[in-house]
């Protein structure tokens, strides 16, 4: 990273434990009606996306929002961008409320909440140069920075790690791991409060990816934005982000900071999902971690399962999870802030199981009786 | 290119009894703006009822490699040269209809996206009869019998009614399931699994790779399995070989090449990877640089741009001798046994914990 910042840290990373809020989503719905029929096309239905979910992001923290795909992260993160319109809930920044806020009122807040889009190659228009990619923001929101937009630009291509000379460049001139550099460089043109990354480095290479991450985190500290980073892949979230929440076909299920959620998870989908990471045996001995194996994909979103929707999948389901949904709160053993949905907890621990939980039917056919053999 | 000496040929690993030998595989694509080398002097084995893991990054040849020993490259634009034994048949020079004979019978593939690799206009039963009617000479009532018993065995529910589902009425899993099935159909002994799980979900991925693992117990195949995941890898295969840039770059057990990595780019690919249980005091290690255009690859080790460690090694060797990967246990490096294990034990054993 450059030295010679320009962009003040604005506040600078805020005390993880009480940051004030920056961010906060309440109840926050978004459903895609469904249209059908003949001759006339009415609605017949609504792809739930996104239902019920609460969140909040303080002052330059970095918050992770995990889950499988179909579970409405992204459409999570376009609604908190207001790239979309969400059907119900409020969404608060800084103390405004944006929910339905118009183009006008907008405005401004739309220079503090920028956006880092997952695919570096369809995001970045092919007939521009990086330098008017990058300008645009500015030119857009009429602001002049200090010695023009043309140095400001080149600063920025600085900080990200490219070279500023390549400012009248082309997209295609670049490998996917600079263009995402491109990308966030287009970000930080306003100097934003909160970046919200969809999947920043799913579309990288291994060895580039872990160059973005760090490029992130840099970002992160150095200039205290507040991130939402949206991914599926659970070991980057655990590298960036300081609160992770996770979501289930449109709900956040479990939330909590780092450690909680990754060493003392309480909700089954959490404990399935951290046990079906496959994970790297450096030291050549197979350790003692829990093996769960759910069976099938994920439930359509069109109808979902009622009472608490991860009941399908769930070895622990009773008649009450199916009658009740279980609201998000903090259960006894938890600590403060960790919030779970689920009636029938698991205990916050991630050590190996006396036996496996194997749903899979033909898992459980070929291992004999559901007994894990490894 | 001008210094490559012939490395590794024919006197590569000689497994027990390997089923599938590839010794010096070199394929090459002539494109508009010069011959690419996708593959560059490539030998591995595989051993019956064993899992070879090939893990590289996008434009490693991983694929490649596997759709030449299944002889699904263009023959007009493709350029294949080395050998390729299965079962004491030559590969290479098989025609046509020998290969058609082999295909989906004794060798066959899962491919990564199962929605484009299933056709959309025929039902999943009649994808999954047709090879074993073809191969077997079955009738369509045995096909059918067939095909119910091997999609019960993937665990695809009510599999009956499901015989007569299109591709688009199966979700991403289940797809997934049935295109194993169809592999397993004729009971193959080499099954060729391309990055199988990379577009599915965590938890489906778990539920798909002890399906596979078990599947390969019951039936005995020998798999390669092909990834950029290093995680999945270490759960799946016995033996394991690094790729980089057309060349394999490293070569071992899966065990000893994660305990034990030798060369510079696994080192790389190690230390760059987040995981679960990874120190978050220190800053993930990334590898410098992007991987090199096979148009005009690196002379030397085609690793040496991004290396570290190439002023360790007396000489310009890095950037002009191609270092030759030895047998069994072995990495393509110019760098010393010792200075390797100093190096590792040093600077990168104490990231990885």
């Amino acid at each position: 990273m450059s030295d010679n910042l320009t962009l003040p840290a604005q506040q600078g990373p805020a005390d993880t434990t009480t940051p004030e809020t920056l961010l906060e989503v309440e109840g926050l719905t978004k459903h895609f009606p469904i249209y059908g029929g003949f001759p006339i096309k009415r609605k017949v239905g609504a792809v739930q996306a996104v239902d019920g979910v609460d969140l909040t992001v303080g002052v330059g923290e970095s918050v992770g929002l995990v889950g499988e795909s179909g579970c409405g992260k992204s459409t999570t993160g376009r609604l908190i961008t207001r790239l979309m319109e969400p059907t119900a809930g409020r969404i608060t920044y800084a103390g405004q409320d944006i929910t339905h806020a118009s183009r006008k009122q907008l405005a401004p807040v739309r220079s503090e909440i920028q956006m880092i889009f997952q695919d570096p190659y369809s995001s970045l228009n092919p007939r521009q140069t990086v330098g008017s990619i990058i300008k645009a923001p500015m030119e857009v929101n009429g602001i002049e920075p200090a010695g023009g937009r043309e140095k400001k630009v080149r600063e920025l291509l600085e900080l990200v790690g490219l070279n500023p000379e390549h400012y009248n460049r082309f997209p295609h001139e670049f490998s996917g791991g600079q263009r995402q550099r491109i990308g966030v460089a287009r970000a930080l043109a306003l100097e934003p409060k909160l970046i919200v990354a969809d999947e920043p480095v799913s579309a990288l290479d291994v060895s580039i990816q872990a160059q973005v991450v760090n490029l992130l985190q840099e970002v992160q500290k150095e200039l205290g934005i507040a991130f939402l980073f949206i991914a599926h892949d659970l070991a980057v979230v655990r590298h960036f982000s300081q609160r992770v929440a996770v979501m289930y076909l449109g709900k956040v299920v479990e939330v909590g900071d780092r450690d909680s959620i990754y060493n003392h998870p309480r909700h089954p989908y959490t404990h399935a999902l951290l046990s079906a990471v496959p994970e790297i045996d450096l030291d050549g001995e197979g350790e003692a971690r829990e093996r769960i194996r759910l069976t099938g994909d994920v439930p359509s979103p069109i109808s979902p399962p009622s009472g608490c929707r991860f009941r399908t999948r769930c070895w622990k389901a009773q008649d009450k999870c199916a009658s009740e949904e279980p609201p998000l709160v903090k259960l006894s053993g938890s600590r403060e802030g960790h919030l779970t949905a689920c009636h029938f907890p698991e205990e916050p621990t991630l050590q190996g199981r006396a036996q496996d939980v194997v749903m899979d039917p033909a898992l459980k056919a070929l291992e004999g009786d559901g007994a894990g053999k490894d | 290119m001008t210094t490559l000496t012939k490395t590794e040929d024919a006197s590569a690993p000689t497994g027990p009894e390997s089923f599938l030998s590839v010794r010096d595989l070199k394929v090459t694509f002539s494109t508009e703006d010069g011959p690419v080398k996708a593959v560059d002097g490539l030998s591995f084995d595989v051993q019956r009822g064993k899992t070879l893991g090939i893990v590289g990054e996008s434009g490693s040849g991983k694929s490649v490699t596997n759709l030449t020993i299944l002889g699904l490259h263009s023959p007009r634009t493709t350029t294949v040269d080395g050998e390729i034994v299965m079962d004491g048949k030559e590969l290479i020079t098989a025609s046509e209809k020998e290969l058609e004979q082999l295909r989906g019978n004794k060798m066959a593939m899962i491919f990564q996206d199962p929605l484009t690799a299933l056709s959309p206009f025929y039902t999943v039963g009649r994808q999954l009869s047709e090879p074993f009617m073809k191969h077997r000479g079955a009738s369509k009532k045995e096909a059918k019998d067939r095909a119910i018993e091997m999609l019960t065995k993937v665990g695809i529910p009510q599999p009956k009614t499901r015989f007569d589902d299109y591709p688009h009425q199966f979700s991403g899993g289940m797809r997934q399931r049935a295109m194993i099935a169809m592999a397993l159909m004729c009971d193959p002994d080499l099954l060729i699994a391309d990055e199988p799980t990379t577009a599915l979900d965590v938890t489906v991925q778990a539920q798909i790779l002890d399906l596979l693992k078990d599947l390969q117990q019951e039936f005995g195949s020998a798999i390669i399995f092909i990834t950029h995941d290093l995680g999945v890898i270490s759960q799946m295969a016995d033996d394991l070989l690094v790729m980089y840039a057309g060349r394999a770059v490293e070569r071992g057990s899966a065990r000893e090449v994660m305990s034990t990595p030798k060369h510079p780019y696994t080192w790389g690919l190690l230390s760059s990877m987040p995981r679960l249980d990874s120190n978050l005091d220190e800053a993930l290690e990334p590898i410098p640089g992007a991987p090199p255009s096979l148009l005009t690859p690196p002379d030397g080790c085609r690793f040496h741009p991004r290396c570290a460690y190439t002023d360790l090694v007396p000489g310009n060797q890095c950037s002009t001798t191609r270092p030759p990967l030895g047998d069994g246990r072995a990495s393509a490096c110019h760098l010393t046994a010792e200075q390797k294990q100093t190096l590792f034990i040093d600077k990168i054993q104490p990231r990885l914990r």
